[in-house]
């Protein structure tokens, strides 16, 4: 059985963060215009899911190469957004 | 009389609605026609081409705008355009088609025949794309996508001749307002510079202020609500209607508002939409649109400021239009006034800021929300609003 059972997409799921994580995001997130620590943290989720197979940056997503330039990518993305 | 507004996207308004005079002879036309049963954002888009909102579209798209459309935010042309405006049918019905055939467009809810359309082109389309492509999202809990996956597998395309505009004429009379009709208005004023207002919720402190600010530099303003269908849980259009109507009475120079529906159908996709948006306020006069904090979002699919980073990627002279970006508004307690992120140096303490859910509890509790957040005639009417659903809802 896998170690990730999928959830009904209709579904939220609790995800746990270390303190310090969350106080550092919420100190980004303040007058950024999210509405709160977890608006943000989906976003960025969302951006990092989305990425395209075929972008020719990247290699298909997979739990083996989700590597730092993606991730890095995604950094970029919100820092020209004016997030970060 | 000599206009100075911003020209059409396209230069020219294409209203798709046939003459008065025409009417019964189209309506004969289509008599054994094959029938297309259409949406309610078909239909709201065929009522958007028919009064020249959508120009300068001649009808459903083809493929290649399609395609373009989806990759690129432009038609085939090169013309600047963000959301394909499509038609669906199953495969079984497309395969009865034959290209260059006309077939009778129906309101699939009322039973209206809404317009004629020429099949020229029929095919087939990766939805996952589209979703991915124009909302950013692929998850089907989006109202925008979960309405992209409900189409059939086929799109029609072809020009369309429009017969009706629906009910809105008649549920929204003098208010409901076309592209030549506020040009004429926005002309006879001596209008230049006009901002306009997209709005889908009733109007609270902090998007009046965006539209005040609005009113320091334009020479007036269209406040523009959306009376199409929108999400369950979004305030009907008529409750919104009065909502407006007591705000620009009581807090509005007269004479410098302009208030006018139209009758789109939301589709919630944030960026892209809100290029869609300042598109058709271009059509409607408009040389401004006003994007604030998360114009067209929902839940949590796009940034704050999303849909006014994307005007960063329209090339020169591609739109007339301009955004008019501000900031986050609000209330602040320090500043005693309005503000926003760009003027207030205080904290969010010193602020008045009430989410959507939390503003709905308070009204549904008969709780009148402080009058920093919204005026008092509106959160009446709003609770008036909310007592009355609850009521239905008790009685259910």
């Amino acid at each position: 059985m896998s170690a990730n059972p999928i959830k009904p997409v209709s579904s939220k799921v609790t995800i746990k963060i270390p303190g310090s994580l969350y106080n550092r995001l919420s100190e980004i997130v303040d007058g950024s215009g999210f509405n709160s620590v977890t608006d943000f943290i989906v976003y960025v989720l969302r951006d990092l899911a989305s990425i395209q197979p075929e972008s020719s940056d990247f290699p298909p997503i997979n739990k083996e190469n989700l590597s730092q330039k993606e991730i890095e990518a995604i950094r970029k993305r919100l820092k020209s957004l004016g997030y970060l | 009389m000599t206009s100075n507004l911003v020209p059409p996207h396209g230069g020219r308004l294409n209203p798709l609605l046939c003459p008065r005079e025409t009417l019964k002879d189209n309506l004969e036309s289509v008599r054994g026609l094959p029938e297309i049963r259409l949406t309610s954002r078909e239909t709201s888009d065929l009522i958007m081409m028919a009064i020249g909102a959508f120009s300068p579209l001649e009808g459903f798209m083809g493929e290649q705008d399609y395609l373009k459309v989806v990759e690129s935010m432009h038609l085939a042309d090169g013309t600047l355009w963000p959301i394909p405006i499509t038609l669906s049918v199953d495969r079984k019905q497309a395969d009865g088609l034959q290209l260059g055939t006309d077939v009778a467009l129906i309101d699939d809810e009322s039973g209206e025949l809404m317009g004629r359309m020429t099949v020229e082109e029929k095919y087939g389309y990766d939805k996952q794309r589209e979703a991915q492509q124009v909302f950013r999202t692929q998850e089907g809990a989006h109202p925008g996508v979960a309405k992209v996956y409900a189409q059939k597998d086929i799109l029609l395309a072809g020009p369309v001749t429009a017969f009706s505009e629906g009910p809105y004429p008649r549920l929204f009379g003098s208010t409901y307002g076309r592209p030549k009709e506020t040009r004429a208005i926005f002309a006879e004023k001596g209008w230049t510079t006009v901002a306009a207002f997209q709005t889908r919720n009733p109007i609270h402190r902090s998007h009046e202020y965006c539209t005040k600010i609005a009113l320091e530099t334009s020479d007036g303003i269209l406040i523009h609500p959306l009376v199409g269908k929108l999400k369950a849980g979004d305030i009907p259009a008529d409750i919104r209607m009065k909502c407006y109507d007591v705000l620009l009475d009581k807090y509005y120079p007269k004479d410098r508002v302009v208030l006018k529906v139209y009758p789109m159908e939301m589709r919630y996709g944030g960026p892209r939409e809100a290029v869609l948006h300042a598109i058709f306020r271009q059509n409607y006069g408009c040389s401004h649109l006003i994007i604030g904090r998360d114009h067209a979002g929902v839940g949590s699919y796009y940034g704050p400021f999303d849909a006014q980073k994307i005007f960063e990627e329209i090339g020169p002279g591609e739109l007339h239009i301009k955004p008019l970006n501000i900031d986050w508004t609000f209330w602040c307690y320090k500043c005693d006034g309005m503000a926003s992120m760009k003027t207030c140096p205080h904290g969010k303490d010193d602020r008045v800021l009430i989410s959507g859910t939390k503003l709905r509890e308070m009204l549904s509790r008969g709780e009148t929300p402080p009058k920093e957040f919204s005026r008092p005639e509106v959160s009446q009417i709003l609770i008036e609003y909310y007592s009355r659903i609850n009521r239905q809802g008790d009685a259910k």
